[in-house]
This record gives structure tokens, sequence and C-alpha cells, in this order.
């Protein structure tokens, strides 16, 4: 099957980890992976701080790039979240894309990726996920057929880690205040990783807690799918 | 007094806006439900309102010996059971905040919400008479239960002064937890006539 | 135009707010025991509901039926409020409502007056014009008491003491009302229902809001629980309701579906204690004058935006404040208005209806997107996307400024991979004030970041040009 990665900005830029893991998996489930190199950003920045005329030449640049695939993989629900739900409101129609666990088990029809992975991991299901796109429960799912994982339910997860996007520093205290409390319930499960399907909120979390020294790393989901025996998941943030 | 240029000015404020026609409302929730008798007794007395399912009326009515009870016009002649003191209408505020309680029956009752509505009709009476007296005993008879609130409504007259009761007087303004008793009666009790 | 007092006066911008209300250790933990209780108790009195989505779908057409015919069924309920001896009022803002009422309270000769909770009369003002005009209004609704008592502000829709604990009310009691009483909320509702006993069997004229008016009965609805509702709707001799005008349903028959609805999504009850419905005047029962108030008070200028008017289905249940980690937080005061809470941050500035206003502008960004509001609310009002739309309209009013100029650069590299890559390239420099892989500060407006959370150090290499060496052939 032939997929397009559409990586997103944050993640081609900052967690290229996340991008390679991703080419990975889908590789070893036999997808063909393509990446076009012309493609940027989806606007959700723009469109979600209430620049929509600049966020409307970035849709349509999506379309442009990815609109002649059949299936587009994004490591991320909430940028594939403003592809489904938002590119149509600015006149788009854009190509089928998919979050990553939604493409496994919807479309591959997936859960055990043959994944090994010997940590303690707990899981956010980051906001437009869960609501936006309705995950559910896959991306735990996923995670129970994970080898050597020893998964921990977070406690209130289903709240808001606080980044929103520019919310962060537009509201960086009440974003912190959010933070402060999702912090608390990663300690509480004593988990060695988070993970989530979103490095906007894991960078969100994982700033925080880095600047905590707390030892708990944040990982993409695709990352711990992505690792094997073979080929373990090695620490790069 | 009545301003006629507010009224015409934002009339057609609402014209301007052209909203576009809503589609038909679809009314796909259910009509009706489950019912009867044991379910309403079950939701009145999550409420903490004080159930009982009798045949007997005047009987059960006994529970009242002693006290002081406002009967509202039109009760049935036999629930005026003896050494019960009766306070007929006309009564004044006053009268009724001193009484010790009032009977009365009801309109519709609703099994789902274990909801009680008075609309003013025989053997109820105006409002203030099952407001003011800290204790209301009200008797529902079991073909007065509608299954549902659409069900409840359909048989209901909106244009009587109708008063939907769900247990006794309660908030929860204090954290968000209920409390009951307030300012309407604190005491709600109700026979269910079988 | 006057100002319109939906906002108080003076009140700073949200994130200003905010910042102070963080600082409150007490209110935190309030906000958090009281919304965290009725959340689980939402979702328990909402799954008993087989059939609650299609509760919610027919509870959205109804109310965008009411907005689409608006004009008829408004003149269809004055027509039939009026034929049931009902006299109609209509006021274009706060000011015009509260000089009607405020004229009425003095045809009544009334010094004083017993008001219901209603989120109308709040809206307007209408407490201080009446001060101002004479007249005392006596709040009845326990929420309201202790705020009014305690010289406070309303900080929720449904429990606008929602901010205030036991301990914190028993002492507004004692001090106010001069009594001795314990800090157990029966105690504490046994003192208000002392207290204002005198005041219901006294007063002449009485203030309510309406959650419904039936258009084609003339029947009014209000959704109470403590029996104040029934004191103030059946007492008094007069009774002056203030609703706005989107407070409609065409129908008796829709009334069931909010009667479903709003005691589920508000106080998470099958049905509230006590629901009243009356239709004009019953002669023998109850007020023998009344008077409804239809008030538009920037409700027009909203139904003419055609993504923001969806606001106006709100039945003003609280379920979004409820669920919703910014309100929890921050608590209802942020807002600056008595519409607190997601829907306040879409409704309060649409009926300011100036995105010039730094205040009514700062409220649509007081979100973070989370959709937790849209997931509850029992009329399904998108909060999120009325949130960005009016977003849109701040940017727009804002103009030229340093965040405008950032954006359009960044959209401007967007626009070309050849630039965006160049601008990864630069910013990947960034790394060289990293230390042990991370950035710990940066100069504004990353320190907004910076200040809490650490930033990871950009790659030596993005993903592309590790695609690039290691994927493409040519």
């Amino acid at each position: 099957m032939k997929v397009a990665l559409f990586a997103t900005c944050l993640t081609d830029t900052f967690f290229p980890e996340t991008a390679r893991a991703v080419v990975r998996l889908l590789e070893r489930l036999d997808c063909s992976v393509e990446f076009p190199l012309d493609q940027t950003c989806c606007g959700q920045m723009h469109f979600n701080t209430g620049y929509r005329e600049h966020s409307k030449p970035l849709a349509r640049k999506y379309t442009d790039v990815f609109g002649s695939y059949d299936y587009v993989v994004a490591p991320s629900g909430s940028c594939a979240g403003m592809v489904r739900e938002v590119h149509p409101t600015l006149g788009e129609s854009p190509p089928r894309t998919f979050e990553l666990a939604e493409f496994l088990v919807d479309v591959l029809g997936v859960t055990d990726v043959g994944a090994w992975f010997p940590h303690r991991v707990t899981y956010h299901p980051t906001c437009h996920s869960l609501r936006m796109l309705g995950v559910g429960d896959k991306p735990l799912a996923l995670l129970r057929a994970v080898k050597a994982l020893d998964l921990v339910e977070l406690p209130d997860a289903t709240q808001c880690c606080g980044f929103g996007g520019t919310f962060a520093v537009k509201n960086a205290e009440t974003s912190t205040a959010m933070l402060a409390d999702k912090m608390r319930c990663v300690l509480d499960t004593g988990a060695e990783v988070v993970s989530a399907g979103d490095n906007s909120c894991l960078m969100h979390i994982g700033g925080g807690l880095s600047r905590l020294r707390t030892g708990v790393r944040p990982v993409h989901l695709a990352e711990i799918l992505a690792s094997t025996e073979e080929d373990p998941w090695l620490a790069t943030r | 007094m009545i301003n006629s240029a507010a009224r015409e000015e934002i009339l057609q404020r609402i014209r301007n806006a052209k909203v576009p026609a809503a589609p038909q409302t679809v009314r796909g929730y259910n009509q009706t439900g489950p019912g009867g008798v044991e379910l309403f007794a079950e939701r009145v007395a999550d409420y903490r309102a004080i159930v009982h399912v009798v045949s007997d009326v005047p009987e059960a009515l006994a529970l009242l010996k002693g006290k002081r009870i406002v009967a509202p016009q039109g009760l049935p002649a036999e629930w005026l059971i003896d050494g019960v003191t009766w306070l007929h209408e006309p009564l004044t505020i006053g009268e009724l905040d001193q009484a010790d309680g009032v009977l009365t029956g009801c309109a519709v009752a609703i099994a789902d919400t274990g909801t009680i509505v008075l609309d003013g009709g025989e053997g109820q009476g105006r409002r203030a008479l099952t407001l003011l007296p800290d204790y209301h005993l009200c008797v529902v008879r079991q073909d007065q239960i509608a299954a549902s609130v659409p069900e409840a409504l359909r048989r209901l007259e909106p244009t009587r002064p109708l008063t939907f009761i769900s247990g006794p007087s309660a908030t929860s303004d204090i954290e968000l937890n209920r409390v009951e008793g307030v300012h309407g009666p604190r005491t709600l009790e109700v026979l269910i006539v079988t | 135009m006057a100002r319109n007092p939906v906002t108080w006066l003076g009140s700073p911008t949200f994130p200003k707010a905010a910042r102070e209300a963080l600082q409150d250790t007490q209110l935190r933990q309030n906000l958090r025991k009281a919304t965290g209780t009725i959340r689980g108790r939402r979702e328990a009195a909402v799954a008993e509901m087989t059939d609650w989505e299609m509760l919610r779908v027919a509870g959205e057409q109804i109310k965008d039926d009411v907005l689409a015919r608006l004009d008829t069924l408004l003149v269809q309920l004055e027509e039939t409020v009026t034929a049931r001896g009902g006299v109609v009022h209509w006021a274009r803002d706060a000011e015009e409502a509260n000089r009607i009422v405020l004229d009425l309270c003095r045809a009544e000769q009334a010094d004083e007056v017993v008001k219901v909770k209603s989120m109308a009369t709040a809206e307007i003002g209408l407490n201080e014009a009446l001060e101002a005009g004479g007249v005392r209004a006596i709040e009845t609704d326990l929420a309201e008491l202790i705020v009014q008592l305690g010289d406070d502000r309303p900080s929720h829709i449904l429990v606008p003491a929602i901010h205030r604990n036991r301990s914190e009310i028993r002492e507004i009691f004692q001090r106010r009302m001069g009594i001795e009483v314990s800090d157990e909320p029966a105690d504490l509702a046994e003192a208000a229902r002392v207290y204002l006993r005198e005041k219901f069997l006294t007063t002449k004229v009485a203030i309510s809001g309406a959650n419904f008016a039936v258009a084609d009965t003339g029947s009014i609805v209000v959704l109470e629980s403590e029996g104040n509702g029934r004191m103030c709707l059946t007492l008094p001799d007069t009774l002056i309701t203030v609703m706005g005008i989107e407070k409609l349903v065409p129908t008796w028959q829709d009334l069931e579906v909010f009667l479903q609805l709003l005691p589920r999504s508000s106080t998470a009850e099958r049905m509230n204690p006590y629901t009243s419905v009356w239709t004009g005047v019953t002669p023998g029962d109850g007020p023998q004058r009344f008077h409804l108030v239809l008030i538009d008070n920037g409700r027009t200028a909203t139904l003419m935006d055609s993504v923001g008017r969806q606001a106006l289905r709100c039945i003003r249940c609280s379920a979004c404040l409820n669920v919703c980690p910014v309100y929890e937080r921050t608590g209802g005061k942020s807002y600056g208005s008595v519409y607190p809470g997601p829907i306040g941050a879409i409704l309060t500035p649409q009926l300011v209806g100036d995105m010039h206003d730094p205040q009514a502008a700062s409220l649509p960004y007081a979100s973070s997107l989370c959709g937790a509001c849209f997931e509850v609310c029992p009329v399904r009002i998108d909060i999120p996307s009325v949130l960005t739309h009016l977003r849109a309209e701040v940017v727009e009013a804002k103009g030229r400024t340093p965040e405008s100029v950032a954006m359009a650069a960044a959209a401007w590299i967007f626009r070309e991979a050849s630039r965006y890559e160049k601008a990864q390239k630069a910013g990947s420099l960034a790394r060289f004030l990293a230390r042990d892989g991370k950035i710990t500060s940066l100069p504004w407006p990353g320190s907004r970041w910076t200040s809490s959370r650490d930033v990871p150090a950009p790659p030596a290499e993005s993903f592309r040009s590790w695609w690039r060496k290691n994927r493409c052939q040519e």
C-alpha cells in the first residue's frame, strides 16, 4: 500500500526521530512510504490563532502536495484534525488523512505491530485525537500489544495538558497550571515514559517534566511502535 | 408605556440577519419508557422523598392525625378523615405559613424522572397551598403516572399554572452537592394508589 | 451608545486576571472540588439516557429553528402572552430594559423587590440600576444571596458562589445576618430560609428571568431547586420577567426536549426539584399583574454572524464551565463578565460587539481548544469553532501588531518549501543555545514558554534533510 507521510512542520523540524519511526513502522507493515518534499505546514497555528487568511494558502498547498495520494498519515492528531475538519471549511477537499493510530487500526487492521519496548509507559490521549478525530482507545490497544511494555493508566487522562498552541504563551500561567496537574498525574503513575500521539503536547509535557528534572521521558507513540528487540528505541531527548 | 420603536427596531434587525431556515426537527429520542409504579416509586425515593404504595387512601391518611392540614377544594370527601384539623380556603398567607402541611392529589406524574405535576385543578388548589406549608403529602393514582417527560407533557394543559415537583426543596449551591430543604416544603411524602 | 454592562467596568484582560486568580490556592481548591463532583455526576446522569445524542440533536434543531423564525415567534409570543393578560415590553439595550423595570416598580410604589436568579438581569446590571433608582433588589437564590451578602461578583452561571466553600459561606452569613451558624450545608440552607421567609411573605413585586418561553401558548418556564423561585412567582401581586429574545421555543411539545436536557446537564439531576410554568395571569392564583420584558442587548448583532449565532442556542446549563480545564483553574471572575467559561468566551465578546475592547477581545483566547465543552453541550454549540472564528475577528480589529507581522512572515515561509527549509537550517543554529540537549531560557516572547518549560534543542538534522540524504536517489 502506498502511503504519503505528512511529517508536520513541528516533527520535521524538532523531532525527526518520530518521522523516521513512522517510516520504519509503516515499511515493516509492508507499506511503501513517500515523503513529498514540497510539504510544509497544515496552517493550524495560523488558523487557531485567528490568522485564517494566512492559513488558506497553506491548506491549498496541502491539497496540492498530497492530493494525488489515497492515504496520508500524520504522526499528529491535531494536524490530522486540522486537515480533516478545518480544511474543508477553507474551501479545500483534502485527501484522506489519518492520525497514525487510526491508520494502523482502521486502515491496516492491525493492533499488534510486532513492537518491543521494555519500559513502564503511561499514555496521554491528546484532545484533538480524542475529541476531533474520535481516535478513542486505539492507541491503547496498540500499546497493549507491545511486548515487554508495562502500560499504566494515567489518572484524569482526558484532561487537557494545557498546550493549546499559542495558548501556551498567550495564557502562559493558565497553561502552566494545567501542565502542573498533568505532570502530577504522570508522576503518580511511576512511569518512565509518557507517550502521546502529538509531539506538540509532548513538547509541552516533556518540557515541564524536564524543567523539574523528573527523569520521565516524553516518547511519541510512533517511536514505541517502531521499536523492536533487534532494533530498539534509543533515547534522543 | 410600550416602546414600539424598540419593538420595530429589534424585529427589523432580526429580519436583516436573514438566518436561513433550519432543518425539520428530528424527534428520534424516546417518546415513552418502561414506566410503572415501581420505577416511579424508586425515582421519587431517590430524591429522598417518602414513598408509600397503598390501596386504601383514607387508611393511609391516618399518618396525618393530630395535625393541621390544608385541604384544597375538590379533595375526595373520604380523604377528609376524622382526627385531622382540616384547613379550608379562603386561607391567608399567614395561615398557610402556620399550617402543619398540605394534602393534594396531582394532575400527572412522571415515572422516568420521579416527578409530580400539579395544575391547580380539583384537589390541588392554587400554587401557594403547596408552597408555604413545610410538609406536602401528595396522592398519585397509578393511572396518572406517565412513563416519560414527552408523555407527561402531552397530558398537560400548558396554559394552566403548572408546578413540576421532583422531591423536596433542595439546593446544589454549596460546593455543588445536593442538600434537601430550603424554601419549599422540606418534606415530601407520596402515596401511590394501586 | 452606552457600554454593555455584560462585562464589568475596569476588568483586566483575561491573561492578567487569570494570573492573579491562579495565585489563590483556596479558590483553586474550591473549584477543583466542586467541578470535579459535578463532572462525575453529570456523566452518570447522562449515561442513563440511551437517547441522549438524539435529544442533543433535537435541542440544536429546535433552537436553530427559533433563530431562523425569531421575528415571527416573538410576535406570536407577544400575542399569546397579551391574550392571557400579560403585558409585553421590548428593550434594545440594558439601559432601556432597566428603565422599563424601574418604571414598573415605581408604578407599584415598591421600594423593595424579591428576585429569582436570572442571567438576563445580571447581564443588564438591573440590581445596580434599581438601587440607583431607589429600589432595593433582594436576591433569593442561595448562591446569589451569598454573592450579594459578600459584596462579591458571580463566578458561575448556575452556582454564582461556586468559588466559595462552606466555611467561607458561614463567615459571610454570620457577619451579614448577625447569627451563629455551623458550616453544615443543611444549616446554611436553613439560615437562608429563615432570613428570606418574611421577605417572601410581604414583598409585593418580584423579578424573574425565564428559562423558556413557549411561543404558541405564551407559557413561561422557570427551573429551580430551592423553592425561592416558586415563592417569587406565586406570592407577590406583580411579577416582572426579564428575558433574552432568544429564550423561545416554538411549541409546548418542544419543552419535552429541554426538560430532559437541562437538569441533567446543569445539576446532574433527572429533574430539578421545581419547575414553574405560567401563562399570563391566572385569576385567583399567583400575581395578578404580569410584565414580560424582552431584551436584545447585543443579541440581534450576534444573530447577524453566521458562525457566532449558534451561541444563542445556549440554555445556560453550565456544563461547559464544569468540564473546562481553563475555567477550573482560573475561576469565573477572570472572564470579567456575568457569562464566564467557554460559553462566556464566545457569548460575551459578541454581546459587547466591539473587538477593539481589549478585555472582550482577550476572551476568545481563553481556551486551549481542547473541545471538552462541545462534547457536553446539550444544544451542540461548537464552541471551539466559534472561538477560532472570533479570534479571526480580533486579529482583523487589531490590525498590524508585532504578532501579526510575525505570523505573516511565518505564513510566507510556509508557503514555499525552499524558504521553509532555509528557515529550518537557520533555526537549527539555536541548538548552540542548548545545554544537555535542552534550552532553558529564551528571550521574549520565547520566555513566555521557557518560564515553566524547557525547549528541546533543535536536532542537527531535520527529518527532510535525513530523507533527502537517505531516501532520494537523484
